[in-house]
């Protein structure tokens, strides 16, 4: 007998007769298909405390946070560089969302495109949604958004439109399920609450460990 | 990793001898333990979705032969692979012919407690293939040639400046005179050494602390990023996992992950909790081209159906240690295996046997911290009772232990010498108290003494107080 299938006799010997499988194949699909969604914490009724809830949780996890209008966020991006004495050149994914926002504004950012080589400073992204609950961003792996992005610059500049802002991680699961198929996923799909960081040392919080030193979201208004 | 078990009280002495390991160890004391309180009392709901964890893994346990081939079905149909292993043996087989195949030279590695439970590294070392742990606590204490003493701060018995002089017996290659003096310095010199391996690496291995079955995903949850880059850069990544970690749906492992990064430190979120389902897609630009899971049992199957079964709700959050006064007292070292503080006296006797670690359920005050902060309602104390029941019956506690326990028995089932014996014992107690304070020293206990006092006993022994309640009760 393989080892897969004495493994699953002796899971099944313990919790229930090999007759019964069939019976609870079909109740635990049921559960899969229905998948409810248990107890949702921060009560949140509107779209704007959606918007404000988001804001304050993703600073309290160390993120920076701007809102803007659609016609200004390359000057968003340039500001956020100026700030931190960075180079203007940014590398980014095909996401049409993301051209369509800065094209206007070429001259004030260099744009390069593809996944990362690790020799990048800053990399600019667009995100699926953000849950406000946590002030999680939730990003998928893609050419739109290559996944190496969102890891290997020291600086990760992430767009988010206010219409994307959801209470909670489930509202995006809903989300995922549309578009790529109930029980379907893109390879990776990360939900990134702040930039990285470590408490190895004794204990002590240092922020920037092997991904971004600085994450910096976007708010696009309307 | 060789099980030191058996010497607990030895190590346990040396662990409360060591100066250093004290001071390190008060970090987890004090700050383990503030964040997590804090956390838990900004979230209401957090008893409500600690009930509801529990429930989702006792579903998932119950049907676990069910959910595992749904896991398989959803990996495989993704274009990945599932690996079955029944020992860790076999699981480090699997590892080397994939390494093999692909064929690779170093292997970069996300935190994994798997890896540590089937020694993984001494086992690729062994077959020429270099290992290099990414999280920087596993990076530190591999650099020191140790095993990690806490389940997700591996370096807590680490102190900064053994940190800073590991660093630089190692990366030779960097100046000498460099400034090492921040933990923050010594963060970007661990990052910059590791980028190189990153980029370097032919295969990527990480742990899960969930496979969701609905979709085949495995998910990591971290705070560095080292994780996602040991499994996003190289062409191969594998999964290793034991067979518990499945839960059935995304909304399952959301309920879940509310509990488990507050209980551990004390985050609403932890920075990454990154999903990957299968390799990458025809047209994405990064990622890897082959996705392995390999599913390991080693022992767990066995403990399905009984009183151990509710060990397998376990998230390795943490809590119970963090809040464990032996574990405060003495590291995780001194457990000596793989799994530390009470969920390792509970775990470490199922998996690797109870005559090698019989000693571990009895690292216990039964004070009960560990159940009332677990977020999976994991009843500790009970089962690390029940295996010093076993330990017992199966005639493998020293018969010292054996011999006194016989004695109080017999006195148990005679109350009239049960009572003149305690309050013989309570008289000599308070003589040795000189009938007042604490007690210095014990004939017979002096591994108690040597390190702490006692309290002296009350005037009156129980008995006799409560004979004293109950008469003063009838005259009023
Ligand atoms: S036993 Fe409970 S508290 Fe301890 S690590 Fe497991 S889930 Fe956390």
């Amino acid at each position: 007998m393989s080892t897969r299938s004495e493994i699953l006799k002796k899971i099944r010997g313990a919790v229930g007769g090999p007759d019964e499988k069939n019976v609870r194949r079909v109740s635990v699909e049921q559960h899969i298909k229905r998948h409810p969604a248990g107890t949702l914490p921060s009560k949140i009724s509107s779209k704007a405390g959606a918007i404000k809830l988001f804001i304050k949780r993703a600073k309290s996890a160390d993120a920076t946070v701007e809102q803007c209008g659609t016609a200004n966020v390359a000057e968003q991006v340039a500001s956020f560089l100026r700030e931190h004495n960075l180079p203007a050149t940014c590398r980014t994914g095909t996401d049409y969302k993301l051209k369509r926002l800065v094209s206007s504004k070429a001259n004030l950012l260099e744009l390069s495109e593809g996944p990362s080589d690790g020799n990048d400073i800053t990399a600019i992204s667009c995100a699926l949604g953000g849950a406000a609950e946590t002030g999680t961003l939730i990003l998928v792996s893609g050419p739109e958004n290559p996944t190496t992005l969102n890891f290997l610059p020291e600086n990760h500049i992430v767009i988010l439109h206010e219409k994307d802002i959801v209470p909670h991680q489930e509202d995006l699961w809903k989300k995922i399920r549309k578009k790529y198929g109930s029980g379907e996923m893109p390879r990776t799909v990360n939900m990134i609450t702040g930039p990285s960081r470590s408490a190895d040392i004794e204990q002590t919080l240092i922020l920037g460990a092997h991904g971004p030193l600085r994450l910096h979201i976007i708010i696009v208004k309307g | 990793m060789e099980i030191r078990s058996h010497k607990f009280r030895q190590n346990a002495a040396d662990a409360l001898a060591n100066e250093q390991l004290q001071n390190a160890l008060a970090h987890v004391r004090s700050k383990f333990i503030q964040k997590r309180a804090k956390a838990v009392n900004n979230l209401k709901a957090f008893d409500t979705l600690r009930d509801n964890a529990t429930a989702i893994k006792n579903h998932t346990l119950e049907n676990l032969d069910v959910y595992l081939e749904i896991f398989e079905e959803k990996v495989i149909a993704q274009g990945g692979q599932v690996h079955w292993a029944a020992t860790a043996q076999e699981a480090r087989g699997q590892v080397l012919d994939i390494c093999r195949r692909v064929p690779a030279k170093t292997v970069t590695k996300g935190k994994s407690m798997i890896s540590e439970e089937i020694e993984l590294n001494e086992f690729l070392e062994q077959n020429d293939i270099t290992p290099v742990e990414t999280d920087l606590g596993e990076y530190i204490i591999q650099l020191r040639g140790e095993h990690p003493s806490h389940i997700i701060a591996p370096a807590v018995h680490v102190n900064m400046d053994q940190v800073r002089d590991d660093f630089r017996k190692h990366h030779t290659h960097l100046p000498e005179d460099r400034v090492l003096e921040e933990p923050k310095s010594l963060l970007l010199e661990a990052r910059g050494i590791l980028r190189e391996r990153f980029l370097k690496a032919d295969v990527g291995i990480t742990g899960a602390n969930f496979l969701v079955a609905e979709t085949g995903t495995s998910v990591i949850v971290t705070n560095e990023g080292n994780g996602d880059l040991t499994q996003t850069l190289p062409r191969v990544h594998i999964v290793l996992a034991s067979l518990e970690k499945v839960v059935p749906t995304l909304e399952d492992m959301s309920q879940i992950l509310r509990v488990l990064a507050r209980s551990a430190t004390g985050q609403e979120m932890s920075v990454y909790t990154t999903l990957s389902s299968g390799p990458k897609r025809p047209d994405d630009v990064d990622g890897p081209e082959e996705f392995h899971v390999i599913l390991l049992d080693n022992g767990r199957s066995s403990m399905l159906g009984t009183e151990f079964q509710d060990m397998l709700r376990c998230i390795r959050c943490g809590a119970c240690m963090n809040h464990c006064p032996v574990y405060h007292a003495v590291g995780g070292h001194a457990y000596g295996w793989v799994y530390p503080g009470p969920m390792g006296a509970v775990l470490s006797p199922s998996l690797a046997g109870v005559d090698k670690t019989g000693h571990l359920p009895n690292a216990s005050t039964f004070c009960g911290r560990c159940e009332s902060v677990c977020p999976m309602h994991i009843p500790l104390p009970k089962m690390m009772r029940h295996w010093r029941e076993r330990e017992f019956e199966q005639h493998l506690s020293p018969p010292s232990n054996r011999r006194n326990l016989k004695l109080w028995a017999w006195f148990a089932v005679r109350p009239g010498w049960y009572r003149l014996m305690t309050r013989f014992s309570h008289l000599g107690l308070r003589i040795l108290s000189g009938w007042s304070g604490s007690i210095r020293w014990l004939p017979f206990a002096r591994g108690w003494t040597r390190h702490r006092n006692m309290p002296g006993p009350e005037r009156q022994t129980f008995m006799q107080a409560w004979q004293r309640h109950l008469v003063e009760r009838r005259k009023s």
